[in-house]
């Protein structure tokens, strides 16, 4: 069963200007700082992958032992930036 | 009842399409309001480049707006990458969307590899605006410069662009002309994706 663990969105400059933590996970602090590192860490793929296709939403671009993160970039490069947890 | 239709009712409110909006605006209300506001940048500025880089500054916040929203009304969310996919994307649907017609034409510079222009006979903004000739090459399609700029910026294809006058025979007026001028590292990114 998938669940998000983590929702952010970020502008085109690596600003982030929305940050949630969502789902049914269970919520850790230490997790919490996990998450956005893990993030943080996937936008250097995201932009470079965002030229390789015209499609928006990009699925499971990066791993992070049982983290998934997938990407959603709009018209105007801004990224919804989504993380799940498979339980 | 005859003719009664039943309207489908959402139970979500996310699942109600886009409503696609008002497509037309009066174009003497639009004239108006440019009017006023070329007036009002006249009196806050002292020179006539201050009085375009405020015009295109405006143009800026449109284009970057205008880049969201037809992404999702007119492509069926698709974005652009390549370099030509995007200038079209400006010659035809932006122009569409605002002007009610496609530019009247899209062309490539001879002397450099990374000028384009795109030409419209009689273009809207300046369809009402004389300017005296103590002003020089002003040019009120600035607004329009800021438009462009607005949309190529917001799509990671940052540019120069400024609006100029093109004397023509055979016309009364002058062609207006959106000159683009692409930075190096969109011709490198764009070699790079070969």
């Amino acid at each position: 069963m998938t669940s998000t663990a983590c929702f952010i969105i970020v502008s085109r400059n690596d600003i982030p200007i929305y940050e949630a933590e969502v789902g049914s996970a269970a919520k850790r602090a230490e997790d919490a700082q996990l998450h956005q590192f893990i993030l943080h860490a996937a936008l250097d793929i995201v932009q470079d992958l965002a030229w390789t296709t015209s499609a928006m939403f990009l699925k499971a671009i990066d791993r992070f032992n049982d983290l998934v993160v997938s990407v959603y970039v709009t018209a105007g490069h801004i990224l919804l930036h989504i993380e799940l947890t498979f339980i | 009842m005859i003719g009664a239709g039943k309207i489908k009712q959402y139970s979500n409110i996310l699942e109600k399409p886009l409503s696609k909006g008002k497509q037309e605006v009066s174009l003497s209300a639009f004239a108006f309001l440019f009017s006023e506001l070329v007036q009002y940048n006249q009196t806050q500025v002292d020179n006539i480049s201050e009085l375009e880089r405020r015009l295109e500054d405006a143009g800026y916040a449109v284009g970057a707006r205008v880049l969201e929203l037809l992404c999702h009304r007119d492509k069926g969310n698709r974005r652009e990458t390549r370099l030509l996919g995007i200038l079209s994307f400006v010659h035809s649907t932006v122009w569409k969307v605002l002007f009610g017609k496609v530019a009247d034409s899209l062309e490539k510079g001879t002397e450099h590899e990374d000028e384009y222009m795109i030409s419209e006979k009689d273009l809207l903004v300046n369809k009402f605006i004389s300017v005296p000739k103590d002003m020089g090459t002003f040019n009120c399609g600035a607004f329009v410069a800021g438009i462009v700029r607005g949309v190529l910026d917001g799509a990671e294809f940052p540019a120069v662009v400024t609006a100029h006058f093109v004397p023509m025979e055979g016309l009364q007026r002058a062609r207006t002309t959106i000159l683009i001028k692409f930075a190096e590292e969109v011709l490198r990114r764009e070699a790079r994706l070969g």
